[in-house]
């Protein structure tokens, strides 16, 4: 579902440089992380140089999108006001398949549902024209 | 022994009033910070004038204007530690290693805000993001989802920590309790007059699942400040000279971002506690209180943790039980706490400090208080620790 960037008030990620990059490959449909190219480590959230091996090479490095969720939190009171009408709303800490733990939303999953080590799965989200934010369902199957 | 040791003292501590709730502009954290610099400098007996460094808290007023209002024609040292709540911390070594090094002798920590009257923590994250959190990390990658303020980012710390090692609310509810009964013998605490129980804690309105209301600190408006000297000068001063034993800081890593980390629940305070006990030649034992930097209940039990108080995951049944009250073996926040004072950026852990040490607690006094430690916590988890003693 695409909606008109007027209409999206909630904070968004500035697109520029990496960041850009890392939302432009949600936009396609794929969660990508950055590979070293020194030392094939993977990262998030995006480094300019490898901390490992110094390396200033990188690679996009697509993701399964599978992982489980590792914690959270329940928001119940809101304190962002673009937020008010999510709540109660859970941003999640999940860890994909790949290592790479990632800050995100568990969506359709009452919060009393919640539980560490529950399945989930990337889908996308097109928040404005602009912006797709990557975001977790539990896996059913 | 580190070269710090002994030399530099806390010789004066002012604070306000702490409120929630003030007339006149509260735009500027300007004005609540002056009446505590006047408070910390007259304490000291010093003028004003004869401050020749000073040391802002990031994000406030910067030493350039805060000079101007105090008449300090020659500004010697400044410095500004970006690392939010250990930034006191910091500055105190920073202090220290300037009047070590004969740059300046009279040496101002200022802080105070309008954070009740004023732009409230919630609003400054997301309008600065460089300011208390991690920079351009959080804009791009927790504000999208929802994580815009430091309530929703610890409470998930918390949440792993009891997913991991079986902690509980009603351990949370513990600190709560206990500062609070502490805020009863202070009658500068916003929470004065009212006392929490238990069946309280648990009944109060869920913020951000752990973290209820009594998890948080009370924003409020208020200013504390303090003034350091070398020990030659504090001698010849009047109040009896509070020395720096020890002071060291830390980040975890990476400090911009939180969920990432190999060791998600090392703070900056785990490997600045070590070298900062070692340089006071102490050890956890010799501690006879500690002033822990409490934005919510949980950061109190990692911090204990943290610095080997007791062991990784043990942090909830060792505050139960009156360990950390006062009148037990390490009494916690002897003023109340952010949770139960007033959130006053941590300057008011290192005035209930100096407080303590001189005798001046009144009902809240520790008995034969010797030596203390004041953390400082900051951002995503920066650090800082400073060990007190006569």
């Amino acid at each position: 579902m695409t909606r008109e960037a007027a209409e999206y008030q909630k904070p968004l990620p500035v697109m520029e440089g990496m960041t850009k990059e890392f939302y432009e490959n949600c936009s396609r449909g794929e969660l990508c992380f950055q590979r070293c190219s020194g030392c094939e480590k993977l990262r998030h959230v995006p480094t300019l140089r490898c901390a490992s091996c110094g390396s200033w090479q990188w690679e996009w490095s697509p993701s399964t999108g599978r992982g489980e969720l590792v914690t959270w939190t329940v928001v119940r009171r809101p304190m962002h006001p673009e937020f008010s009408d999510d709540v109660p709303y859970a941003p999640a800490v999940i860890e994909l398949d790949d290592g790479v733990r990632m800050v995100s939303w568990v969506v359709d999953c009452p919060p009393e549902e919640l539980c560490a080590g529950m399945p989930v799965e990337v889908v996308f989200d097109d928040v404005t024209d602009e912006v797709t934010l990557p975001k977790f369902r539990r896996v059913t199957s | 022994m580190g070269a710090l040791q002994g030399h530099a003292c806390i010789v004066g501590i002012g604070n306000t009033p702490y409120r929630r709730g003030t007339d006149g502009p509260v735009d500027t954290p300007l004005r609540i910070e002056l009446e505590a610099c006047e408070a910390a400098i007259a304490d000291a007996g010093l003028r004003p004038s004869e401050i020749d460094g000073i040391l802002p808290f990031y994000g406030l007023s910067i030493a350039e204007v805060l000079a101007v209002n105090l008449g300090v024609e020659d500004l010697k040292y400044q410095a500004t530690s970006h690392v939010g709540g250990a930034g006191p911390g910091a500055s105190l070594a920073n202090a220290a290693m300037a009047i070590d090094a004969g740059l300046a002798s009279h040496v101002l920590i200022p802080g105070g805000w309008y954070g009740f009257s004023g732009r409230r923590v919630r609003q400054i994250v997301v309008q600065d993001p460089n300011s208390m959190s991690g920079g351009t990390n959080a804009r791009d990658f927790y504000f999208p989802f929802g994580l815009t303020a430091p309530v929703q980012w610890f409470s998930f710390i918390a949440r792993w920590h009891m997913n991991e090692f079986g902690t509980k609310p009603e351990h949370l509810g513990a600190v709560a309790i206990t500062q609070r009964k502490h805020a009863q013998r202070n009658p500068n605490a916003l929470m004065n007059g009212k006392p929490l129980s238990m069946d309280d804690y648990l009944a109060s309105p869920m913020i951000s699942d752990p973290y209820r209301l009594f998890d948080c600190s009370l924003e409020a408006d208020g200013g504390a400040a303090f003034v350091v000297t070398g020990l030659e000068r504090a001698r010849d001063l009047q109040q009896p000279p509070v020395k720096l034993l020890g002071v060291a800081q830390g980040q975890p890593y990476p400090a911009d971002d939180i969920v990432t980390r190999d060791d998600v629940f090392q703070l900056g305070l785990t490997s600045a506690a070590p070298r900062a006990f070692e340089m006071a030649g102490i050890t956890p034992q010799d501690v006879d209180f500690a002033e822990i930097y409490d934005p919510f209940t949980f950061q109190v039990i990692q911090q204990l943790e943290e610095m080997g108080f007791c062991k990784r995951g043990e942090g909830g049944p060792f505050v139960e039980d009156g360990r950390i009250e006062l009148g037990g073996e390490l009494p916690v926040n002897t003023h109340g706490g952010l949770l139960s004072e007033a959130h006053v950026l941590g300057m008011n852990h290192f005035v209930e400090a100096v407080r303590q040490l001189r005798g001046e607690a009144g009902e809240r006094q520790v008995e034969h208080a010797e030596v203390g430690i004041v953390t400082g916590f900051g951002d995503f988890g920066d650090g800082a620790v400073a060990v007190l003693g006569l």
